[in-house]
């Protein structure tokens, strides 16, 4: 037997034996599911068709046209990029962060506080915040020359490597508290007491990190996962704040492509290619949710 | 009596410990205030001495100028009281859409609702662009394009998904007894609902109500697309960004990152048990 996960929800227990009602459930959830079916899957229909219908029906001309931009690949492999980079290096931040405050330390909840406020930073917000930091004559180089070093054009176009790396920070900085603040609730749900037990029999703190807590925290960070691996998808305003064109983002490609270029055919092809991006990443975490089995469901 | 005699070995080392934690945790505070402090400088700097080089890291020159000058450009008092009211459309169209579904998952079981849970699921995943797009086509052909209704309709099908799961598991944390206390007492389900329930509920729905209303003020690219001139702030801030000056450009991240501190002290409380218990 694997140790149960913490009880989710008591009262989902006990609202079971109640005498089944449909009909008022069924009023009550009757409006979201006729909004969101009009306001989510009707634009996704159309989206499709958008993207792959001209005036004389089936065409891949749009697909062609995005894939032939010499912006499309730089744009994936740059999006690629910082997700490979990104999720695990803040999710290595967050538990870290998470652990350190459940260690209590002085003004614990200040520091969370502190740690929560980029959750409601937009990430045009997080690029300007940035700006002031990596642009050219900004405090980063001010910083350096304080210290006799001649800073580098950090924003350069021709500089990809810092640019990278300025995108980076940024959006580690603004989004890590999404998957900090999911950590943190996942590690309230587990008592203390499998912690203590291990440290009784004198486990040390990585082997009840790696044997404990984690595996204890797993639903919580597969949830964190998804949810954070899709918004990564599409981190867009932060680039276009920081680099404006010089570092192409999937989704920074389709504002460019409605907006300067006029054309929401080709556009709607690449918010296609985040669609699906984002479906199969979804898939793919919940299927690895479910063969590790957290008790058969979800 | 000897006294015996006492190993602090592990005591100072205990000690040593807590230094180290207490260091690490105002590393990383600082780490997050210190961007929010030099925006925040940059902001109320005056224009000469942004021109300067080096930046002087400390507030020597601080003016209200350029942030004036930033509220008083054309557009961006309309898209200040734009982005409300599509924060405040948004917050209520999804309250009075969500919370009944959230009620509805929290209390009855009925057929179909895994398929729902996963249906919430799935819609959190869809990502704006795929979205923007299509409607805004719809929109021009119905006459909403470029109107804070149309943004507020893309904004409320954005946030539902999580409003309904938010309310849910506010809702699971009111007992049932309560309720059912009120039942027997001759309440109706609505007055149970509306008497009893709702009261006790209310804190947490408002933070949900709240992170809904931050939802709609920090999303830009779905705001900039379905509109031209009625602009949300950030919509505005983005698409003036290419021909703007940088004094101009720190003033809208100033602007941009204050109300998000407000936003998050007002929410502190609740951040844990909104995205603990609701997402399996």
């Amino acid at each position: 037997m694997t140790v149960q996960s913490p009880p989710v929800s008591p009262a989902a227990v006990q609202a079971a034996p109640r005498p089944r009602r449909v009909p008022p459930a069924v009023w009550l959830i009757g409006p979201s599911i006729v909004f969101m079916s009009l306001l989510l899957g009707w634009p996704v229909v159309q989206g499709v068709l958008q993207a792959f219908q001209n005036e004389q029906g089936f065409t891949l001309e749009y697909v062609n046209r995005m894939v032939e931009d010499p912006y499309f690949w730089p744009a994936v492999r740059n999006t690629v990029l910082l997700i490979a980079v990104m999720i695990p290096l803040q999710f290595g931040i967050a538990i870290a962060m998470a652990l350190l405050l459940r260690s209590n330390p002085r003004l614990n909840k200040l520091h969370f506080f502190v740690w929560a406020i980029p959750l409601a930073l937009s990430d045009l917000a997080a690029g300007l915040v940035w700006l002031s930091i990596f642009n050219d004559r900004g405090y980063l180089n001010s910083f350096l020359k304080g210290f006799g070093i001649d800073g580098i054009s950090w924003l350069a176009y021709d500089n990809q490597a810092t640019l990278f790396f300025c995108v980076l920070i940024a959006e580690v900085w603004r989004s890590t508290s999404l998957v900090l603040v999911i950590v943190v609730a996942g590690l309230q749900g587990i008592p203390k007491d499998y912690d203590e037990a291990a440290q009784v029999f004198g486990a040390t703190f990585w082997q009840r990190l790696r044997h404990v807590t984690l595996p204890l925290l797993k639903p919580s960070l597969q949830v964190a996962l998804i949810l954070r691996t899709i918004l990564a998808f599409q981190t867009f305003a932060v680039a276009q704040a920081l680099t404006g064109q010089n570092f192409p983002l999937v989704v920074g490609e389709t504002y460019r492509w409605y907006t300067a270029l006029q054309n929401p055919n080709v556009a709607a092809a690449l918010a296609l290619v985040i669609l699906v991006a984002s479906m199969l990443t979804s898939i793919f975490y919940l299927r690895a949710l479910r063969e590790k089995g957290q008790g058969g469901k979800r | 009596m000897s006294t015996p005699t006492v190993d602090t070995a592990p005591l100072q080392r205990q000690r040593r410990h807590r230094i180290y934690l207490q260091i690490a945790c105002v590393t990383i505070s600082l780490s997050m205030l210190v961007p929010i402090y030099l925006i925040s400088l940059a902001a109320l700097s005056t224009r000469e001495s942004l021109n300067e080089f080096p930046l002087s890291m400390l507030p020597t020159n601080i003016s209200f100028d350029t942030l004036y000058a930033f509220l008083s450009s054309t557009g961006i008092f309309g898209a200040l009281g734009n982005s409300v009211l599509v924060g405040v459309g948004t917050l209520a169209l999804s309250a009075v859409i969500g919370i009944p579904g959230g009620y509805a998952l929290a209390r009855f079981a009925f057929p179909g609702k895994e398929p729902y849970q996963l249906f919430l699921l799935f819609t959190r995943a869809l990502p704006i662009v795929v979205l923007s797009v299509p409607l805004a086509k719809l929109f021009l052909t119905t006459g909403i394009y470029d109107t804070t209704y149309g943004v507020i309709l893309l904004h409320t099908s954005l946030a539902l998904p999580t409003t309904i799961l938010i309310s849910a598991s506010v809702f699971l944390s009111v007992p049932v007894d309560v309720e059912e206390a009120a039942r027997i007492f001759g309440c109706s389900p609505f007055s149970a609902f509306a008497r009893v329930v709702m009261p006790m509920a209310l804190p947490g729905l408002a933070a949900a109500s709240i992170f809904t209303f931050v939802m709609s003020w920090n999303e830009v690219l779905g705001a900039s697309i379905l509109t031209l001139d009625h602009r949300t702030l950030p919509a505005q801030v983005l698409t003036s960004l290419s021909d703007s000056p940088l004094a101009y450009r720190f003033a809208g991240g100033f602007a941009l990152v204050i109300p998000s501190i407000i936003f998050i002290a007002f929410m502190r409380r609740y951040l844990t048990n909104m995205w603990g218990s609701t997402i399996r």
